[in-house]
């Protein structure tokens, strides 16, 4: 697959703490990348160092198949974690403002806001003053800013904070219809349903180093432990678990089940399919809820840094 | 356009259409001249006011010397004692009485003058009575001798020593002090400037840090390019107020002096009075016009030139230094520790400047202080007027700027981590770790 971005084993020190050890990502152009991790573990360090913020001690980064460079920030959309706008400049100023700084003419850049002001129905904002809005909408204005110049990457780092689950959803519609679009996302967030619903590909970050990466699904199938719940009905319900007990190792599981006789997580082994064990089941007893077990993000998450 | 000079825009715009920075520019022109015009019209009045001063001469010989004057009447007092007189001039509210005890010889009356009044009587009166009576009597010594007074006065001269550099420039007492007001207000000016206009851009790199904007920013542009973008753009702004200023001051000056027929030039304290007494010699056109040949003699071209370069250079310098203080603190209070060793250097060049030069412009202090980069801006400015090899000052200049790079280049450093650092305050130890970073 062709790659937008590429990391290669980039490291970085300050002082004599090192925030990024030899850290190598690959992002497939048209994804939703999520970049995951604990506080502290290094992410913000390796955006700016996309950002070309911070310069890296060690590695390189290309973009688009070739090294970073200066006119590369026009390419590059990124909304920080730490945003904020000049409080006492008019809302178009501003926007004019910071869109010519990412190389777009003034004329240019009046067309597409007034494209998204209507689209996102801000157009009465455009002489207000930043310090008159709200933090939600002071945000709308950010994200605009972010992807006005049609940058290929944009680089996201908790973009849903601060927004109602109204504009929350507007605003993961219209990065899903930039990636739709052909543009290529970085998603940083410590949501972890977000990244369920929108990253195709994930790697985490932990102390410094990448401690996992690549397609959500694979890392799902390489997380899975092969543990079906299932929902059973029967007159004689100890008798059964005693039966299944036997033959398979089994955890007491909670769902939401209209007749809830006996819940059970039953893992089964390598050489056992889950064929298998569903002929076993209805030969027992008569099954109305049979599922794999999936790990979430949430999950994966979670192990993966207590792991390490 | 590219990134630098949107930023001079923005920061120039921004700066310009502030409120504050309107009622300022605006402001303080006017409250400067309404404080000229009341200290004026307050002088004014005080010289307006009438008094007449009483006389009790027993001696008769230096009474007639007294002639009214606009302001002051003189009442000769006769057949009266001492005692009656001050109880009369007491009763008309008069302003005092000069009394001049019966004497037989001029020596003896010079030590039985006295001054009675209300208060305490004005400095510059006691002074011109002084004089007046001082004249009298010597004059009257002299005739007592048998020297002819007619005489003396027709041979009195006055003299001003011409002086002369070896190359053929001529100088005079009046050139130095022309000299001296020429760099003091310069070097006076950049130390202004410096502080008033740095502190804008600390406060400026601070705003964004507080409003977080700055990574944004930050994503788009070189730290540097943002850097010398506020440094600029402000600067224009503090040239723009100041031109204002300067207008705003000239045509208030002359519409206020117009409406109120107050001639600011009569501005005087009694110190000037007394000065204005001493000069009042024929010779005082010649000073004018000497005024005028020393402000031509000075070495106009060069001083404007040097004054362009190191005014820019040094604002330059401290400004860069301001906008590292700003990029590494996250609030104005935090900035303290910082301010000290920017601030010392400037008054040391201040003072420097003040107490060296004006003594010998050229010796090794001030020579020495002419160079050091941090001090240089100030008193090189001082110094040139009184005549700088232009070799002296291309050094320095060089030396200014290349500091100015260093700086620009340090300061770049702490601006671009500090910028990103938030929530505490720095150390120099930990400022010292970011230009490694």
């Amino acid at each position: 697959m062709n790659n937008l971005l590429v990391v290669d084993s980039v490291s970085k020190n300050f002082g004599d703490f090192r925030a990024l050890n030899k850290v190598s990502i690959a992002v497939p152009q048209g994804s939703i990348f999520g970049l995951l991790g604990p506080n502290g573990a290094g992410k913000t360090t390796l955006i700016r160092i996309i950002n070309q913020i911070t310069m890296p001690d060690e590695g390189y980064v290309h973009l688009d198949g070739s090294p970073l460079q200066a006119h590369h920030i026009k390419d590059i959309g990124y909304l920080p974690e730490e945003r904020g706008l000049y409080k006492s400049m008019k809302v178009g100023e501003q926007a004019l403002y910071l869109a010519q700084l990412k190389g777009l003419s003034k004329q240019e850049a009046k067309e597409r806001l007034k494209y998204w002001f209507d689209k996102l129905e801000i157009g009465d904002w455009w002489n207000k003053k930043i310090q008159e809005l709200s933090k939600g909408q002071a945000q709308k204005i950010q994200f605009i800013v972010t992807v006005l110049h049609r940058p290929k990457l944009l680089i996201f780092d908790e973009p849903f904070s601060g927004f109602d689950p109204i504009n929350a959803n507007l605003i993961k519609d219209e990065i899903l219809q930039l990636r739709d679009e052909g543009a290529t996302v970085i998603f940083s967030t410590h949501r972890m349903e977000s990244v369920e619903e929108l990253c195709d590909h994930i790697a985490l970050i932990h102390k410094s180093n990448k401690v996992l990466d690549g397609k959500l699904t694979d890392i799902k199938r390489g997380f899975k432990t092969n543990t079906f719940e299932v929902g059973l009905q029967t007159p004689n319900v100890d008798e059964v678990t005693k039966i299944i007990k036997d033959k398979f190792d089994i955890f007491p599981a909670t769902f939401r089940n209209l007749n809830d006789d006996l819940k059970l997580n039953i893992k089964l082994s390598t050489n056992e399919s889950s064929n298998d064990l569903l002929s076993f089941l209805t030969s027992k007893a008569e099954v109305h809820h049979f599922v794999e077990v999936i790990p979430s993000a949430n999950d994966i998450f979670i192990q993966t840094v207590k792991n390490n | 356009m590219n990134h630098l000079s949107l930023i001079i825009k923005r920061e120039y715009l921004t700066k310009v259409k502030n409120k504050s920075f309107i009622i300022m520019t605006v402001l303080s022109p006017l409250i400067m001249i309404a404080l000229i015009a009341v200290v004026a019209y307050l002088t004014q009045l005080n010289n307006n006011k009438e008094r007449t001063i009483d006389i009790l001469d027993e001696t008769g010989l230096v009474s007639p010397i007294f002639k009214n004057t606009e302001h002051t009447t003189y009442t000769i007092l006769s057949n009266t004692t001492l005692d009656e007189a001050k109880a009369m001039v007491e009763a008309k509210e008069d302003y005092g009485l000069l009394y001049i005890a019966k004497a037989e010889t001029a020596d003896a009356v010079s030590g039985s003058v006295k001054f009675y009044s209300e208060d305490t009587p004005s400095l510059t009166l006691i002074s011109a009575l002084e004089s007046k009576i001082e004249k009298k009597l010597t004059d009257l010594k002299l005739q007592k001798n048998g020297v002819d007074v007619d005489m003396i006065k027709s041979s009195k001269t006055s003299i001003e020593i011409n002086q002369e550099t070896f190359t053929g420039e001529k100088t005079s007492k009046i050139d130095n002090i022309l000299k001296l007001a020429f760099g003091g207000i310069a070097g006076y000016l950049l130390f202004m400037f410096i502080i008033i206009y740095g502190n804008m851009i600390m406060r400026s790199v601070i705003e964004e840090k507080t409003s977080r904007i700055i990574e944004v920013i930050i994503s788009s542009v070189k730290p540097i390019q943002l850097m010398m973008g506020k440094i600029i753009g402000t600067s224009l702004a503090g040239i723009t107020q100041f031109i204002i200023w300067v207008i705003l001051g000239g045509v208030m000056m002359t519409v206020v002096s117009a409406i109120f027929d107050i001639n600011f030039t009569e501005i005087q304290t009694p110190q000037h009075e007394l000065m204005q007494q001493a000069l009042q010699t024929p010779e005082l056109q010649d000073q004018v016009q000497l005024v005028m040949a020393s402000f031509f003699n000075l070495p106009i071209a060069n001083l404007l030139i040097a004054f362009l370069f190191f005014f820019v250079g040094g604002y330059l310098l401290y400004s860069s230094l301001y906008a590292a203080i700003g990029a590494a603190v996250d609030n104005e209070t935090d900035t303290q520790q910082f301010m000290m060793p920017i601030l010392m250097p400037l008054i040391l060049a201040v003072y420097v400047g003040v107490f060296t030069v004006i003594e010998d412009p050229h010796g090794t202090v001030s020579t020495v202080f002419s160079f050091i980069p941090f001090t240089s801006p100030v008193v090189m400015l001082m110094r040139i007027p009184f005549g700088v090899p232009i070799w002296q000052q291309v050094l320095s200049l060089v030396l200014l700027i290349g500091t100015f790079m260093f700086t620009v280049w340090f300061a770049a450093k702490i601006y671009r981590v500090g910028i990103l650092m938030y929530g505490k305050k720095p150390s120099y130890k930990e400022l010292y770790k970011w230009l490694k970073y």
